[in-house]
């Protein structure tokens, strides 16, 4: 019993949202069909590129920048379970608590009671990746607790019922004049005479929020970074959601995925610096709030710290996919991905879209949950150059592929296909016959059925007039 | 069985025999510069922070020039001789929400600037306060001396103390959510003075 509950195990099923509801090919297409979102996110992922490669070119020492972080992560995964210990230690010492979550189901509950022992109704949201992951909103709503989203970009996914995109901005597929539709429809007492202004957009965000900001006592965010050394979390935004929701309230849980740890406080001066640039594209992020536990005085006097695995072990168990933990969630691969930037994130099923997402949903699952996602890329490799701690994104998407569960007929063709050529004879008839095909091909055909599925996204090519075997004879 | 152990058994299992733990390369900056004053104020007023470029003994009149007639709220440990007599100051000895949110503004002094990125960082020490007076005003004046400057990020880090809570602040509060553009203005503090001091 003990050596099975030992075992990594996947994000379960049923709970959460790692997994989508068709594959990527079907969502994809649909999500072809759409101009606008096309439009929107060609447009924000062009103007993101270039802010970041302005401010990257501005370091003379980016790439070794790369390297350190790279190495501080896996130095992290190697060494991950005595630096949680030690994170453990040195957040109970500082005031806080700390509690482990072995899948979504067991987070949801532990922050679910720990909202009820408050006994408030509401609580205030950060923008948090792993709370999305886990389905946290939905566990609240089941326990009659109202979370409010204050990220804007947040807050216009829920305002409009819709789901996220992007992991930075998760409304990337909304431009203005949606975003204000969204407001007027949505946001009580907002202004009717609203523009698409942006900052009247930001504005009408900060006079709804204000009041709830203000009165609401339970809030819960997700962490950035946490350094074992200290204990000292961090949450990196831009808007001062995050600071209002981590600074007024009582009562603040955060919860977080293990491998956001960092070994050292020293070591914050490498990822403060990759993070921004490769993400936002700015210097520096508007905010940046650290916090050490609970400083009487000052901030949240109860603090918890929910640390969830949720299929993060069995991702450390393969070697080759362990690497998809580095993932800082800085989205550059996303904005880069010539995939990503016509399909958008909601093809991808997950809340984790675009290539990280490609090569981390289906492992926190298990590749059959998520089989068609390591085939959504072309394997340009721009995610790979783009990534600030060098995660080599296409070599885990082939590594992937391997793992899916092929269809019987492919593997019949491929057995004879490679019959076929260990034979000579064969192999020269089989050329013949390929002549034939250039009648079906001429009709755009590609292949017959059963095997038309093989072609249907592949270009045939068409075979030659001559075969080489009877050029040669002939001469 | 805790859920501490399962998932700390998990870890273990999945690292199997045990993985060899790469050494850090560190080939990035990491000395210390003379920190470009001109630099950190071009960076600070990229991101629309209103910058002011004065000797000590001007701090009163810039700051009356910024505020007029208003409230500020001042955290206990603030200079006194900062301020004109013109303002009203409201110390914050516990002040609640709404009362630092009526203010016209907050004036603080700071921990650390960072040349390079533009961002200056308060670790609620006497002169800067609780977290919550520079977050509910709209207007937050802060007032930086020459020797807190440094030039890069890994110096800011290095001068900073993790056990305390630390604000990094890189111009008024914004936002890049719509059309990943940044925009000024959302829950922070839409204004942001800083008043860096002349080297004496």
């Amino acid at each position: 019993m003990n050596t099975f509950l030992g075992m990594p195990a996947r994000a379960p099923r049923g709970v959460g949202h790692l997994r989508g509801d068709q594959p990527f090919p079907v969502a994809a297409r649909e999500a072809l069909a759409n101009a606008q979102l096309r439009r929107n996110l060609q447009h924000a992922t062009t103007t993101i590129r270039e802010k970041s490669g302005r401010v990257i070119a501005e370091l003379p020492d980016w790439q070794e920048l790369r390297a350190a972080g790279s190495a501080l992560k896996a130095y992290t995964m190697a060494n991950l379970p005595a630096l949680l210990e030690q994170l453990e230690e040195r957040v109970t010492a500082a005031g806080g608590v700390v509690h482990w979550a072995a899948d979504a189901n067991e987070a949801n509950r532990i922050v679910t009671d720990l909202v009820r022992q408050t006994g408030e109704r509401r609580v205030i949201k950060v923008k948090s990746m792993a709370t999305q992951e886990i389905g946290l909103n939905e566990a609240l709503e089941a326990a009659g607790i109202t979370p409010v989203e204050t990220d804007l970009a947040e807050l216009i996914v829920q305002l409009g019922n819709d789901k996220p995109s992007h992991i930075l901005v998760p409304a990337i597929h909304r431009n203005r004049s949606e975003i204000r539709e969204i407001f007027l429809k949505a946001m009580p007492g907002v202004d009717p005479a609203l523009t698409d202004d942006p900052p009247e957009l930001a504005g009408a965000a900060r006079r709804y929020l204000r009041e709830t900001f203000l009165s609401t006592r339970v809030a819960v965010s997700g962490a950035n970074f946490a350094i074992a050394e200290t204990g000292t979390l961090a949450v990196v935004e831009s808007e001062g959601n995050g600071r209002m929701c981590l600074t007024l309230p009582e009562t603040l849980i955060t919860v977080m995925g293990i491998e956001k740890l960092v070994p050292a406080w020293s070591d914050l001066e490498v990822f403060l610096q990759l993070l921004p640039r490769a993400s936002t594209g700015e210097r520096m992020n508007p905010y940046t709030s650290m916090w050490h536990g609970v400083t009487p005085g000052d901030g949240p006097q109860s603090f918890h710290l929910v640390l969830l695995d949720n299929g993060r072990s069995a991702v450390l168990a393969d070697e080759m996919g362990r690497q998809a933990l580095h993932c800082i969630r800085c989205s550059a691969c996303l904005n880069v991905c010539p995939v990503y930037e016509r399909t958008g994130g909601h093809a991808y099923g997950s809340v984790y879209p675009g290539p990280i997402g490609a090569v981390l949903s289906p492992q926190l699952t298990g590749v059959a949950d998520n089989p068609t996602l390591p085939y959504a890329s072309s394997l340009c490799g721009a995610c790979f150059d783009a990534c600030p701690v060098k995660i080599d994104i296409p070599s885990i998407l082939v590594h992937l592929r391997n793992q899916v569960p092929h269809p019987r007929t492919e593997a019949a063709v491929m057995a004879a296909a490679a019959y076929t050529m260990d034979r000579p004879k064969l192999y020269a008839s089989a050329q013949r016959a390929a002549k034939l095909a250039r009648i079906a091909g001429r009709r755009g055909r590609g292949l017959p059925p059963p095997l038309n599925g093989w072609s249907a996204s592949r270009d045939l090519p068409m075979p030659p007039k001559e075969t080489f075997r009877d050029w040669w004879r002939g001469r | 069985m805790s859920s501490k152990d399962v998932v700390l058994g998990r870890i273990r299992s999945a690292l199997g025999s045990g993985v060899a733990a790469p050494e850090i390369p560190r080939d990035y900056r990491r000395g210390s510069d003379k920190p470009d004053f001109d630099l950190l104020v071009e960076r600070l007023a990229d991101y629309k922070a209103v910058v002011h470029r004065v000797g000590a003994e001007a701090i009163p009149a810039v700051i009356l020039q910024i505020v007029g007639s208003g409230t500020v709220v001042v955290p206990p440990g603030l200079p006194t001789d900062w301020l004109p007599a013109e303002v009203e100051a409201v110390v914050d000895d516990g002040l609640d929400a709404d009362r630092i949110a009526a203010a016209d503004g907050v004036v603080t002094g700071a921990a650390v600037a960072i040349a390079e990125t533009g961002t200056i960082v308060l670790d609620a020490s006497p002169d800067q306060g609780r977290r919550i007076i520079t977050l509910l005003p709209d207007l937050h004046i802060c007032v930086l001396r020459p020797e807190q400057v440094v030039a890069s990020v890994p110096e800011a880090v290095a001068r900073l103390d993790p056990r305390r809570p630390l604000t990094w602040i890189s111009g008024p509060s914004a936002t890049s959510d719509i059309e990943l553009n940044r925009v000024e203005g959302v829950h922070g503090p839409r204004n942001l003075h800083v008043i860096l001091l002349e080297a004496q």
